[in-house]
């Protein structure tokens, strides 16, 4: 193993398909137009030295290193800003230049501390390769003269010195090692789309500055690391390079926060992780990442992982540490316990949308093979089950329709009930950079997010009453439709034609006009008028939609409208079109993909069809139930009944995570055995009596699939602090129960899978090593995998409109409950937190914060960081205020990212109908002042502490 | 929504609300299909149960899907 060393070109690659042809040093190149000379230069092997030029940045021409002569032209172009034509003959090497870069070199040195030795970029400097390159040998002016390197001068203070900046928990800024290539702020504005960074002063007096000469914490940035991956020297660095050093191999894996699936270089020394940095052949994300991905990994050696096997026979008692086979024992004796009581029916478990595509494989085939029932569910149920049902009704598959790339096509983004610069941020990073350059946008939210307004993305906002998604899209068709923007030729050719009609009388109705449904939804008809004519008129139109769309009553029913919107406009396979649901975790489409849900097999097939659940019999060698199982709320509702008495839940905290927390304490409460799978004593882990140890990403080899259907591998880095990645505790659990299940690698459970999923059936590890990562479906037909989906025609033959009636929700605002309580993501922090909380990223949000307008505040006597308590029909909880006018009145928000609030002790029981996924973005709430804590904040902490207890070991006297 | 009838009546009145707008043959087809295909079979069962005890508070095309759906199984 060695260090990936990725080679950087120095300006960005052209997608021209015309060539031209060069020469330089005598070698003819051929590259396209608009290729510079200098990265013409690199794809032929010559790397013409350079300091401000890099290739995740356009071409700046500031260093004056990369000067080149061109035979016929005067002078001595940078060669980073000048683009190569057919005929020119260029030469990077001659006495001239070679003087030129020398005296540049020199300058640049004078003014730079020569403590190589000791500096953190020892080995990886820029300055340092390129003072080597030029053969720099002296430097001339001495460092007596006025300099930004030293503290003091003279005996007097050097007010051109500026001490570092260690604000940031993640990287450190040393102003003294600065050469101002600008290439910081150049990756801040072209890659992340912040513009947190400029260059302040002219001249000697220029300096990087973070906002107004603010401090990197205390400015707009938000931690992204493109700034510190563009840095040539040693002033912006990881913390982590500054104490350990420089890494000696690295290895390409995938990140295990968001959906977006970024690819990064986990760079090590030994099994230490030095640093991630994202790969640049990362499809998903291009060489870009955000604070989650790039820093906030240190949970994974965190002081409060579980790493022996604990059990309890009553979740009042504390925690025994047993050995791994006591634990599986005790565990296989309870299920069966419980079976022979109570049924077969009576145990189930949850698949892991953090874990392997793998990993989940491996639980619902114990389930269903080993439990001899289908009562697996995983967390998708509670965020995107209504993407699956009505993407597969009205296109026939359950995922998304575009790749990431597809952004680049695309002139009008409809993003509804999403918050990609938060939840989703380097697609959000790509997406803005498309706005940049024109494509226009179109945001549907009740909050005023920061994708509304930010540096240089200005949206048209439909600001609706949470809740009413289903009014404003059929309010969408009903302009598309009456003012005859319908893309008729592709309707014709692609959709069910009587379908279509049917659905067009309907929406056509003058109730659902955007005047005559402004009543319900607050939004104003003219800007929805202006937003539909947009869509339907302005080019390649994409939408992007998040849980703001699926966590409703009309979950479903807002997933198929969203269909319709795209059959109707003809925004359906080609790029830069689409439906694309931005997928919250990790491996959230490949938890679904894999068969997660009770009612359907890997590749979304019914359990009551007989063929595909023979083939499935025949290869795990036992007789399958053909019955739907139960899905997470139902199987909280059977707990409580008494006819569902143990669950096997791997990497989710359902008591965090699912709504109405009392619900859920009863339900697990009423159990016999919950077996938590987990990193951490994670909240459901206070109700379980078997914890079994989990291994992070970095512990395990297998593959996520992001929200774009790629497949990407997963990559081991280090050991299992626990013992076991989870894919071996899951077939330990299952020889102890009976059920034998063999592999000795994740590879080979691939290879089942892609044997029994048609759209698996190309996937290989040989396959994702070769290629990196595959979209499926990838099989005989794509042997690639497939970016985009429905070209020429419908998964499901022809496309289906479906009417789509709104029914407003029975969660209510009155006379107690007169507020409308949403939820969502912070950028810094992930889903329940387990892991972002316990890392430094707990600097940019430490609590939970309720949302409210100052009109709404100001009538219930709350001011700006008052404790407020916050009430619904299901329960209380007390979180503080920030009083702001993104939301509107009648509107408040909060995130969920912290135990100690506990916002979903707030959310109700209500669900969508389809899926029965929670609506956790629409609840009747009440603010008051308050003093603190609730007393069930109280009572939840302390159950919570006496729940976490460990026995000690008693040590055998000698 | 705390004892078990009347949250599954919600539910199926839930689905039933949905297909309403296809009219009543559709909605009733679409109806019984949905709880054929994500309902376990001690919900269905629980289901059947209260429609033979009246089935209040059932809406007309899901009560009739039920009734479709019980001939089926």
């Amino acid at each position: 193993m060695s260090l990936i060393q990725e080679i950087d070109f120095g300006t960005p690659k052209s997608k021209s398909e015309t060539m031209v042809t060069l020469t330089i040093d005598g070698n003819q190149i051929t590259v396209p137009e608009g290729t510079s000379i200098m990265r013409a230069a690199m794809e032929a092997g010559t790397q013409i030295p350079k300091l401000c030029a890099t290739d995740m940045v356009d071409a700046f021409g500031s260093c004056r290193l990369c000067l080149v002569e061109i035979e016929g032209r005067a002078g001595t172009p940078a060669s980073c800003t000048t683009p190569a034509t057919n005929g020119l003959v260029v030469h990077t090497q001659s006495d001239r230049l070679k003087k030129l870069r020398k005296g540049v070199m020199e300058l640049y040195i004078s003014d730079h501390p020569l403590d190589c030795l000791t500096c953190a970029a020892n080995g990886d400097c820029e300055l340092q390769d390129m003072a080597g390159a030029v053969g720099l040998r002296d430097v001339r002016y001495g460092y007596e003269g006025e300099n930004h390197v030293f503290a003091k001068a003279h005996g007097c203070e050097n007010d051109n010195w500026m001490p570092k900046d260690e604000s940031n928990p993640y990287f450190t800024y040393d102003p003294s090692k600065c050469i101002v290539c600008s290439r910081c702020v150049r990756a801040c504005e072209e890659v992340q789309g912040t513009f947190a960074l400029t260059i302040s002063g002219r001249g000697f007096d220029s300096r990087v500055s973070p906002g107004m000469n603010e401090s990197f914490l205390g400015s707009e940035c938000v931690s992204c690391g493109a700034c510190v991956q563009a840095c040539p020297t040693a002033t912006l660095t990881e913390k982590s390079v500054i104490e350990i050093g420089q890494p000696e191999h690295s290895v390409v894996t995938t990140c295990a926060y968001c959906g977006v699936g970024c690819a990064f270089k986990a760079e090590m020394r030994g099994e230490e992780v030095v640093r991630m940095v994202p790969w640049k052949d990362g499809k998903a994300n291009r060489g870009h990442s955000c604070v989650k991905g790039r820093f906030a990994w240190g949970y994974t050696t965190h002081k409060e992982r579980i790493l022996k096997p604990m059990i309890r026979e009553r979740i009042e008692d504390p925690w025994q540490e047993v050995s791994w086979d006591e634990a599986f024992n005790f565990a296989a004796a309870k299920f069966k316990g419980i079976q022979q009581k109570y049924g077969r029916d009576t145990v189930g478990g949850i698949t892991s949308s953090r874990c392997t595509n793998e990993e989940t494989y491996l639980v619902q085939k114990l389930i269903r093979g080993g439990f001899g029932n289908n009562n697996v569910d995983t967390c998708a149920r509670v965020c995107h089950s209504p993407t699956g049902y009505g993407l597969s009704q009205t296109f026939g598959t359950s995922a998304g329709t575009q790749d990431f790339d597809s952004v680049e096509d695309t002139d009008v983004v409809l993003i509804i009930g999403a918050n990609p610069a938060s939840a989703h941020p380097v697609f959000a990073s790509r997406l803005k950079k498309r706005l940049r350059q024109g494509a226009k946008l179109i945001v549907v939210d009740p909050r005023r997010t920061e994708m509304v307004e930010s540096p240089h993305v200005k949206a048209l906002h439909l600001p609706l009453m949470p809740g009413t998604n289903v009014a404003v899209l059929t309010a969408l068709a009903h302009v598309i439709v009456t003012e005859g923007l319908v893309d008729e030729a592709f309707v014709r050719e692609r959709c069910d034609w009587s379908e279509f009609e049917d659905w067009a009388v309907y929406v056509a109705d003058p109730k659902h006009s955007p005047e005559a449904t402004a009543i319900m939804t607050g939004v104003d008809p003219k800007a929805l008028r202006e937003a539909a004519r947009i869509y339907a008129t302005g080019g390649n139109g994409a939408i992007y939609y998040g849980l703001g769309v699926t966590e409703h009553s009309q979950g479903s029913t807002t997933v198929i409208a969203i269909a319709n919107l795209a059959m109707v406009t003809g925004n359906i396979g080609r790029p830069g079109v689409g439906v694309n649901p931005l997928r919250g975790q990790n491996n959230v489409q490949g938890s679904c993909d894999m068969g997660s849900f009770p009612h359907e097999l890997p590749g979304y097939r019914h359990i009551a069809g007989d063929a595909v659940r023979e083939q499935f019999e025949a290869m795990w060698n036992v007789k399958l139930n053909n019955e739907p199982g139960l899905r997470i709320p139902n199987m909280f509702d059977a707990a409580i009944e008494g006819t569902f008495m143990g669950l096997y839940v791997q990497g989710e905290d359902i008591l965090q995570s699912d709504p109405n927390t009392k619900h859920v304490v009863a339900a697990l409460s009423a159990m016999e055995c919950v077996i938590v799978h987990d990193l951490f004593l994670n909240e459901t882990a206070n109700y379980a009596h078997v914890f079994l140890p989990g291994s992070t990403f970095l512990e395990k080899d297998g593959t996520f699939t992001n929200a774009e259907r790629r497949i990407q591998r997963v990559r081991k880095v280090m050991t299992p602090l626990n013992g076991y990645a989870d894919w071996e505790v899951t077939i330990m659990l299952g020889k102890a129960m009976g059920f034998a299940m063999n592999y000795s690698h994740p590879s080979e459970i691939m290879d089942e899978i892609a044997a029994l999923t048609p759209t698996f059936a190309g996937v290989s590890y040989a396959r994702l090593d070769q290629l990196g990562s595959v979209q499926w479906p990838c099989n005989e037909k794509a042997p690639e995998g497939t970016p985009v989906m429905h070209i020429g025609g419908f998964v499901r033959g022809k496309g289906k409109f479906i009417i789509t009636e709104y029914i407003a929700t029975d969660e209510r605002t009155g006379p107690r409950y007169p507020l409308l309580l949403t939820t969502g993501r912070i950028l810094s922090q992930y889903n329940v937190g387990a892991q972002t909380r316990r890392t430094e990223n707990v600097v940019w949000h430490a609590e939970d914060r309720l949302e409210i307008h100052p009109h709404d505040a100001e009538q219930r006597g709350v001011r700006d960081g008052d404790w407020v308590r916050l009430a619904s029909r299901a329960g209380e909880t007390t979180l503080r205020a920030e009083i702001t006018d993104r939301v509107a009145p009648g509107v408040v928000y909060t995130t969920f990212h912290h135990p100690d609030t506990q916002a979903n002790v707030i959310t109700t029981d209500f669900s969508d109908w389809a899926t029965n996924c929670p609506e956790y973005k629409v609840t009747a709430v009440q603010i008051s002042p308050s003093n603190g804590p609730s007393d069930w904040q109280k009572a939840y902490d302390e159950q919570a502490r006496n729940s976490r207890r460990i026995a000690p070991v008693v040590e055998a006297a000698e | 929504m705390s004892s078990s009838p009347d949250k599954l009546v919600y539910m199926a009145n839930q689905i039933g609300k949905f297909f309403h707008s296809q009219g009543r043959d559709r909605a009733v087809q679409g109806i019984s299909e949905h709880i054929w295909k994500f309902w376990d079979p001690r919900m269905r069962k629980q289901i059947f149960a209260h429609l033979d005890a009246g089935g209040s508070g059932l809406d007309a095309n899901v009560r009739d899907a039920l009734e479709k759906l019980r001939l089926q199984a």
